[in-house]
């Protein structure tokens, strides 16, 4: 960016510090946003921008530093006052009221008359001008993760703001919607917009930012042109390492099927939720299969039904290791050997408030924990510890409880447990949504060992990025079916992201369009 | 300078532990404040009160006594409250124990079998449970909220033994008073200490935590059950089933409660009457959350529950206060000790004010 230009900067903040209970979160960060700047901040997780952001958005307030806005000294006391200073921000994790429609929280955001049907029409607008369908008048509990980042980002771009704050927003996107979102920043961006991009997607921030700032454990650690980088380069000074690299090795051939689901249809009781309709699909021992797809098409419905959450009338539909498993319970499924990672980590994958031996006994139970009804606490405890060590979960011990990890070391721990206990078939549900560049890349290369040894993996990811990373074989979801599977390596992005849309070849004709981003 | 509350990064465990002590404190401080109000001397209020009931091994025995039920009902609660089911009809599942107990002891009047005694006690569990399975059977297949439905349960309950009472069980040789005959030697449980009327029930509700404490800490039901009370989806995930918690949890409440009920009418009472419980089964629900939730805390606070119905007759009779004394006494236990438990999740903080 040229130095010497007239106008301020937009935004100057300097020795932010923020100091929580147990951690430093930010430790006298410097930073300056250009107006019509695209700035990177990147960084792992726990690296500090959350906190950042949300210093800037007036979420939290710093304990030491200093804000300057176009050149003049701010004290941002709450999101109000950003938004009314020109701040908009999409957040990471969504903040959006469930039970009420995507209309109505938008009229939240936006000050002046209480006009829904006319708030519905300029929200129409928005989204088809960038690209981002949404109907407004579906309530937020039953949209889809993607759905709802749609609404944040419409709800931002409809109050006009001179600075957009934009948390990881690419993640649940397809590459055809990542470019036209890109488009829309840039074309902001050239009308004066300053643009703070989150990220940790090195590749995106190449593309896409002028400028980046690198933080690690709560301080910068440089500033640099991305443009003048390499992916390897920012990589080093983002987690101060070189990143491992992946091999794939050859896909094993043939081996048993320990996965087949047949002519699988299931329509749901919620109104909001996604038919499933003539879903096949089969997994071999030793292969990697991933299901790619925008979110709300029908993974959520497909997960239940594998899982057992959800028992099928058709015991056929679903077949593990040769057994039909359609009127299965979790536990009858588990005990043919199917493990499962679910994509919530708190809450589904783990309980919050129990430690990580109370954890392990969610489902690794049957790895000899249990005596006549009684829990043997200490092979519980051993397991834990063994599970900490070989999947490098940093965390105080055992005792810790899960909500005290960081998201990627949940993961980490939870990939762990399942994996340790030597499963048939493993499903992953968004293995590596959230979480930082080197517990992704750790778990990326633990499905592929794991694949080798002739585990049969299912993997349902948004991030096309990491199927094409680790998958034989790509199938894609849309509005409820299953496109036919392609070898990854005789497809490309651009096919898979077409058929995102519900267009590959022979598709049925759907009768409307599926959710696309 | 101001004060605010702060969250802490970690709920704390020590607050869990002394929010009790702190709730019992402020119990104590109110009350002797209380006695002022009303004209009396807090300290002689305070001795009557807290002291007098305890001041010789008799009191002491009849303390356990009353902390008998306390126990065992709190107990069988806990069981369902750490799973998130909040049967709060122990009192009804605990009069239709003693009814279907007791009236297995009406039944066989005259038996001398050594079997007598122990039936009624497992027919007094099985009444409680059926007592406490219509609210589970409604909540499970119609999803109708367990709170409602038990509590409601509870006045159906008083109904039906006050229409025995004044109805089919009256004794004929009674003088029209609405109770049944007395039980027989054999149907009653034996006194553990003699000269005291402490029995063998204090022994039942002894071995109930026992059972509950593994059940809790040990057993993988017990975690299971847990884990559905925290997390329901992750429950789900697992595939623990959120059905059966709810079944264990209302019918554990229901079978302490019966046990409870029917060792009142073979114990201390000796026969069905229309006041088989002074509300145990209510404060139970406070005995509980008093005492963690947990077999060792329960111990500890139905001993202090039990003090507060003490104190109670105590100060009716020599201070002239109304009955509902203990009441107030139990009421404020409970406000303070969820007042107190906002520290487990919160601290307070001075903080200088901003401009």
């Amino acid at each position: 960016m040229p130095t010497e230009t007239p106008a301020p900067p937009r935004l100057e903040i300097k020795g932010i510090r923020k100091v929580y209970p147990s951690v430093i979160a930010n430790d006298g960060i410097d930073l300056t946003v250009m107006p019509g700047e695209i700035h990177a901040v990147l960084g792992e997780n726990g690296a500090g921008k959350s906190t950042l952001m949300k210093v800037i958005y007036g979420v939290i307030r710093p304990d030491e530093g200093e804000l300057r806005w176009e050149g003049q000294p701010v004290t941002i006391p709450s999101p109000g006052q950003a938004r009314d200073l020109g701040i908009g921000m999409v957040f990471q994790h969504f903040s959006l009221f469930e039970t009420l429609s995507v209309v109505q929280n938008v009229a939240l955001a936006i000050p002046g008359e209480f006009d829904l049907p006319a708030l519905s029409k300029r929200i129409e607008e928005v989204s088809t001008r960038y690209g981002l369908p949404v109907d407004p008048r579906r309530l937020v509990h039953a949209l889809s993760v993607g759905e709802r980042q749609r609404v944040e980002i419409i709800r931002c771009l409809l109050q006009n703001p001179r600075l957009l704050i934009l948390d990881e927003p690419t993640s649940v996107l397809t590459p055809q919607a990542v470019r036209k979102l890109f488009e829309t920043l840039r074309q902001l961006a050239s009308e004066g917009v300053s643009i703070l991009y989150i990220s940790h997607k090195l590749d995106e921030i190449q593309e896409l930012c002028h400028k980046a700032t690198v933080l690690r454990n709560g301080k910068v650690t440089g500033t640099c042109t991305p443009s003048q980088e390499t992916p390897k380069t920012m990589a080093r000074m983002m987690i101060g390492e070189d990143l491992p690299v992946c091999h794939h090795g050859e896909p094993g051939d043939g081996g048993e099927v320990r996965l087949r689901i047949e002519r699988l249809s299931q329509p749901t009781e919620d109104p909001f939720g996604t038919h499933l309709h003539g879903i096949n699909l089969e997994v071999r021992a030793g292969e990697i299969v991933g299901i790619a797809g925008v979110s709300g098409n029908g993974q959520q419905e497909l997960l239940r039904a594998i899982s057992g959450e959800e028992p099928l009338a058709d015991h056929q539909a679903v077949q593990m290791c040769g057994v039909p498993v359609g009127h299965f319970t979790p536990t009858r499924r588990r005990a043919l050997g199917m493990c499962f990672v679910p994509e919530e980590r708190l809450g589904r994958g783990a309980v919050p408030r129990l430690t990580l031996t109370e954890n392990i006994l969610l489902t690794a139970y049957r790895k000899g924990m249990l005596f006549s009804g009684l829990i043997k606490w200490g092979v519980a405890k051993k397991f834990a510890e063994d599970c900490i060590a070989r999947f490098d979960v940093k965390c105080g011990g055992a005792n810790s409880e899960a909500k005290s990890l960081s998201g990627g070391n949940l993961q980490k721990f939870i990939v762990g447990r399942e994996i340790m206990q030597e499963p048939r078939l493993l499903v992953l549900a968004q293995p590596t949504w959230g979480v930082d560049v080197g517990a992704s890349s750790f778990i990326r290369r633990t499905l592929l060992d794991l694949r080798n040894s002739g585990t049969a993996i299912l993997v349902i990811s948004e991030e096309l990025e990491e199927l094409f990373e680790i998958c034989d074989r790509i199938v894609v979801i849309a509005k409820g079916t299953l496109s036919p599977s392609k070898v990854t390596s005789e497809t490309g992005v651009e096919e898979i992201g077409i058929w995102m849309s519900g267009m590959w070849p022979d598709a049925e004709k759907p009768g409307d369009a599926p959710h696309v981003a | 300078m101001w004060l605010k509350f702060e969250q802490r990064p970690e709920p704390s465990k020590t607050m869990s532990y002394l929010s009790p002590l702190l709730a019992v404190a402020l119990m104590f401080l109110s009350g002797l404040i209380l006695f002022l109000v009303l004209g009396k001397s807090p300290v002689e209020g305070f001795k009557v009160f807290f002291l007098n009931p305890i001041k010789d091994s008799y009191g002491i025995a009849e303390l356990f006594l009353k902390a008998t039920p306390l126990m065992l009902c709190a107990v069988g609660l806990s069981v369902g409250f750490k799973a998130n089911v909040w049967n709060i009809g122990a009192e009804g599942q605990l009069l239709i124990g003693a009814l279907v107990g007791g009236g297995l002891a009406l039944h066989f009047e005259g038996s001398t079998s050594p079997f007598l005694l122990p039936g009624m006690i497992v027919a007094g569990a099985l009444g409680g449970m059926a007592w406490a399975a219509i609210p589970a059977f409604l909540r499970t297949r119609f999803n109708a909220n367990e709170i409602l439905t038990s509590l409601m349960l509870v006045y159906i309950a008083e109904l039906v033994v006050s229409w025995l009472v004044h109805g089919p069980w009256k004794d004929p040789d009674g003088f029209n008073f609405p109770q049944t005959k007395l039980l027989s030697a054999t149907a009653t449980l034996p006194i553990l200490l003699a000269g005291t009327r402490v029995n063998a029930a204090l022994l039942l509700g002894i071995g109930a935590l026992l059972v509950g404490w593994i059940f809790m800490n040990k057993s993988f039901l017990g975690y299971q059950m847990k884990v559905a009370g925290q997390a329901e989806h992750a429950g789900r995930y697992a595939g623990f089933s959120a059905k059966r918690s709810v079944w264990i949890g209302m019918l554990a409440g229901g079978a302490m409660a019966g046990i409870a009920g029917i060792s009142e009418v073979s114990g201390p009472i000796g026969q069905i009457t229309e006041h088989i419980s002074p509300g145990y089964g209510f404060a139970a629900m406070i005995v509980a959350f008093v005492g963690r939730l947990t077999p060792i805390g329960i111990f500890f606070s139905s001993l202090l529950m039990a003090l507060l119905y003490m104190g109670g007759e105590q100060a009716q009779q020599y201070l002239n206060l109304p009955s509902s004394i203990s009441k107030v006494f139990q009421g404020m236990l409970l406000f303070f000790l969820l007042g107190s438990d906002v520290f487990i999740n919160f601290r307070l903080r001075l903080v200088r004010r901003r401009k």
